[in-house]
């Protein structure tokens, strides 16, 4: 399995779309080379904007753009251009400005840097805009399919990316579906399902949950709002188990999309894996393992669920 | 358009502002009228567009950074023929276009929804930029409140403005020196404005805020400069044409009394 950092992936199809669709700019606050907009900078030096360590009036700039006909793509961590959150509010969601908000250095996975540059709110404040559709690739070939279904999407969209490289999950030939779960894996006993860099631990998960003699369906959710409340629905109805799993805190994020859903629907059981402390600075492995998103964590919370 | 032709539209576009805040018993009359003479040299005098096309792609863009003052910008845009004028009198009410501060998505012909205050130069100034990553010529025009300028954001926006070279854009700064807990120089003061401005490399223009050849002089000046943005700050009076509200900060949120608009219109139609 290779393993590609989904920021790398989003930075060449960023580059690439833009050779054909010459309404797509750049907007950029001094991150270029983290945010991997640094190509498109040199390819398409007229069309790329940095505005500095500016993200408010990124986001102010480039809503101006799109309500003139622009699609931008403003890029920066998630945690500082979702920090904008009013800018975002009024500017892009208020205005249905065909923005797309590229949020990279999701989550505590990001490692070394430590919490100041971790986003584990973003999904949970992005979700509560009207007109904003959220979505978070797995792998390399899922987001290169994200971008492009993003690009001629209509309105504005939140795309949550990682800074450390995550396994490939996919199959070459994958096709990204928005707003459509993707099952990985089958199971009948509990339904893991996950969302961006733990979805190889959550794979990892359901082998250990095998030797227990459990069937875990292994679900990648790709896109969190609009949520896929059929599929949720559907497995809520069946088995009626499920652990949700996000390098995201627990309140906002992938786990309490699945659990709205399932509360309104009245039948089946969620507990949810994420993070719940500021984290700290360390390896990726290692943050998981301590902050609770290892493969070993996950098997725990499912079979915490079978009684 | 004549400089009294503009003054007389100036003068009904006065009494539509009284009116409807009269009719929606909330709003924002001390801004309203202090911006009236710039909104009216903007739409009647300076500007392209096509009040029968209001989708032009070619047409210059105005930015109401202080979207409070809305009403203005209704009463004008209904003088210059985008709605009927009688739909103002639904401002702020259940179920109308004429939002407490512009909804572009219920009200098609304000280019941004603005109000909440730091925001719209920066939306101007993507505007501006789409315009000139777009090869068009339209200009840009942002209206900014004095209050607004304590927002971070503004100076954020000046910063990039002339970076990149847009010299497109300009914008006007209301500075009736009052907002809405007092005065601008008692609650943070922007002094020495202009001399900001001019530090972060725009075209700095000061100008009196209801003086017609004034204003379109340092518009038309603002349109011949090509190297970079232009500020006019405008020097100009909170609610100004109705006496008991001028240099009010107390009138900066409040809506008449159906017997104070009724004096208000009496003084702005009669002279008082």
């Amino acid at each position: 399995m290779s393993a590609t950092a989904t920021r790398v992936t989003f930075g060449e199809t960023v580059c690439r779309l833009a050779d054909t669709n010459t309404d797509i700019v750049v907007l950029d606050a001094d991150l270029r080379k983290s945010t991997m907009t640094d190509e498109f900078s040199r390819k398409h030096p007229e069309r790329f904007f940095d505005v500095g360590i500016a993200e408010g009036n990124m986001v102010g700039v480039g809503a101006g753009m799109a309500l003139a006909g622009k699609i931008p793509f403003i890029c920066s961590f998630a945690c500082f251009v979702v920090g904008r959150f009013e800018q975002i509010r009024m500017a892009v969601a208020y205005n249905r400005a065909n923005v797309k908000i590229v949020g990279t250095h999701a989550g505590i996975g990001i490692g070394e840097d430590g919490y100041s540059q971790m986003a584990t709110e973003d999904v949970g404040l992005m979700r509560t805009l009207p007109n904003m559709a959220v979505v978070q690739p797995a792998d390399a070939v899922e987001t290169r399919g994200a971008v492009e279904y993003i690009a001629q999407h209509d309105g504005p969209v939140f795309l949550r990316l990682t800074r450390q490289k995550v396994a490939d999950i996919n199959d070459e030939g994958y096709e990204f579906r928005f707003g459509k779960a993707v099952v990985l894996r089958e199971g009948a006993d509990v339904s893991l399902l996950g969302t961006g860099a733990v979805m190889e631990n959550i794979l990892n998960a359901a082998d250990l949950l095998a030797a227990q003699g459990i069937s875990a369906q292994v679900v990648n959710v790709h896109t969190l709002k609009p949520i896929d409340t059929e599929f949720i629905e559907s497995i809520a109805s069946s088995h009626g188990k499920i652990v949700t799993v996000e390098d995201h805190g627990i309140h906002g994020g992938l786990g309490s999309a699945v659990s709205e859903t399932v509360a309104e629907l009245g039948r089946g059981r969620v507990r949810r894996v994420g993070v719940t402390e500021f984290a700290e600075s360390g390896d990726t492995d290692g943050l998981y393992g301590k902050y609770g998103l290892s493969a070993e964590h996950i098997s725990v919370a499912a079979m915490e669920l079978m009684d | 358009m004549t400089i009294p032709e503009l003054e007389a539209i100036a003068k009904e576009i006065r009494v539509d502002v009284i009116r409807m805040l009269v009719e929606a018993g909330s709003g924002h009359p001390g801004g309203s009228l202090s911006c009236t003479d710039l909104v009216t040299a903007l739409y009647f005098h300076q500007m392209r567009h096509r009040p029968e096309q209001p989708d032009w792609p070619d047409r210059d863009r105005f930015v109401l950074s202080k979207g409070h003052c809305v009403p203005a910008v209704y009463a004008a845009l209904a003088r210059a023929g985008y709605f009927p004028r009688e739909e103002t009198l639904s401002l702020r009410k259940l179920n109308s276009r004429m939002q407490g501060h512009p909804d572009r998505h219920r009200f098609p012909y304000v280019e941004a929804s603005t109000g909440s205050l730091g925001q719209g130069l920066s939306v101007a100034v993507g505007m501006a930029l789409a315009g000139k990553a777009g090869g068009k010529d339209y200009r840009t025009y942002c209206v900014i409140s004095d209050g607004e300028c304590q927002a971070g954001q503004i100076w954020e926006a000046a910063m990039s403005a002339p970076r990149f070279g847009l010299d497109n854009l300009c914008a006007l700064m209301d500075y009736n020196h009052i907002q809405l807990s007092g005065g601008v120089d008692e609650i943070m003061s922007l002094e020495p404005v202009l001399d900001k401005w001019r530090a972060f490399n725009w075209n700095t223009l000061e100008i009196d805020g209801h003086s017609f050849p004034a204003i379109l002089d340092a518009l038309q000046a603002a349109e011949q400069h090509h190297d970079g943005p232009t500020m006019i700050v405008c020097q100009t009076v909170k609610g100004k044409g109705v006496s008991f509200m001028e240099n009010r900060w107390e009138w900066h949120g409040k809506a008449p009394s159906r017997e104070e608009g009724e004096r208000a219109v009496e003084e702005l139609v009669n002279g008082g």
